[in-house]
């Protein structure tokens, strides 16, 4: 019972998060003040910070997170699907959908309006981590010198990361690995 | 059936170095699957992100179940989704039961500090790899601009404009913006 409950409130999350990645968080914080034993406010907040320093999306992990917290393994299994299925069904159909009415004037207009938006979001999404891993807004702030505003090794490695792109061919995983390394190693 | 445990096997590569989510994976799906494996182009994996950007779920979901559908129909879309899903729901399973202080330990920050750069660097070369097809025109220009100040500025505005919203207007706007065109085409082809 508690696990189907637990499907259908990420299934539910799956349906009306539109947006992707901080989408999710109104919904976790609902669940977490219907469903206390599950996880707690503090808990997101760990889960963002843990988000962060693994691959997938914030919702999957949450969803993973809640699920194992309240039943175990299965239900960590079992709620990541829940949340994954009303992507899987609902893109089903538009796929269908795509294919039929490619070409068609309706179809390709709605595109051409949603191409630059979906690229201006991209730009945000850019920025967004951009003002986390580029930037110290805190130093800059405390002693008012520009100096202080970028983080000068992580501008040069972004710097590094830019030509290597261009000129080497490898593919973005290596670079990802790299990054890290460089991370530990001059303790970004 | 190799070609669906391929089509898996590609999705748990892609979602085990997926970080920062879903517009961080659209360089390493280009560079997987557009450019390695040939099984989509660079301008259907763009209209699939602008398409998952507006529906429900989550973007890299909403993307795999997409290339997946295209590669092998309803098994593919199936396949794609659930290997995007293993990784990280393997990993948050064992963080979950052996790591909780996982985020606080200090090589895994350094690390994350680095990887963040390069995610920023990758989205970057994303946008001026999409930029040309994408905005070609003055009204596209405006659009471009509008969502992208709106979102930027949404921290000052009296009500935060949800993203969907955004993006669902412009595809709004691109379909009477088109249908103008066609109408003024038209019109100039019967004066001629």
């Amino acid at each position: 019972m508690k696990l189907l409950l637990l499907m259908y409130e990420f299934f539910k999350t799956g349906l009306f998060s539109v947006g992707g990645g901080l989408a999710t968080l109104p919904f976790l914080y609902e669940m977490s003040d219907r469903y206390p034993e599950w996880f707690t406010h503090a808990d997101i907040a760990d889960m963002i910070a843990i988000s962060e320093s693994t691959p997938g999306a914030i919702g999957i992990n949450m969803s993973t997170y809640a699920g194992y917290r309240t039943a175990g393994i299965l239900g960590g299994v079992l709620a990541s699907l829940a949340l994954a299925a009303p992507s899987v069904i609902i893109i089903l159909i538009i796929a269908k959908f795509l294919a039929k009415f490619r070409g068609n004037r309706m179809v390709e207009g709605a595109l051409y309006g949603l191409r630059p938006a979906s690229i201006a979001m991209i730009s945000v999404a850019g920025l967004n981590v951009a003002k986390v891993a580029l930037v110290n807004l805190n130093a800059f702030q405390l002693s008012g010198s520009i100096g202080d505003l970028f983080v000068w090794k992580a501008l040069i490695l972004a710097v590094l990361i830019f030509i290597g792109l261009k000129k080497l061919k490898w593919s973005p995983v290596i670079f990802i690995a790299l990054s890290a390394v460089v991370g530990i190693i001059f303790k970004f | 059936m190799n070609d669906l445990l391929d089509l898996y096997w590609t999705f748990v590569k892609i979602g085990s170095v997926t970080f920062g989510g879903g517009y961080a994976m659209l360089p390493i799906l280009e560079r997987e699957l557009a450019e390695k494996r040939h099984w989509t182009t660079m301008d259907d994996l763009r209209d699939y992100f602008s398409i998952g950007q507006c529906t429900p779920g989550i973007i890299a979901l909403n993307v795999s179940t997409f290339i997946g559908e295209k590669r092998h129909g309803v098994k593919g879309a199936l396949a794609a989704t659930v290997g995007f899903l293993t990784a990280p729901v393997l990993l948050i399973l064992l963080i979950a039961m052996f790591l909780t202080n996982f985020a606080q330990l200090e090589i895994i920050q350094h690390a994350f500090a680095g990887i963040r750069v390069c995610v920023c660097v990758l989205i970057v070369q994303a946008v001026l790899r999409l930029w040309k097809k994408s905005v070609v025109d003055a009204p596209s220009l405006v659009i471009y601009l509008a969502v992208f100040l709106l979102n930027v500025m949404s921290f000052f505005l009296p009500v935060r404009i949800p993203a969907a919203v955004l993006v669902i207007l412009s595809g709004v706007a691109g379909v009477l913006i088109s249908s103008c065109r066609y109408r003024k085409a038209q019109e100039g082809g019967e004066a001629k």
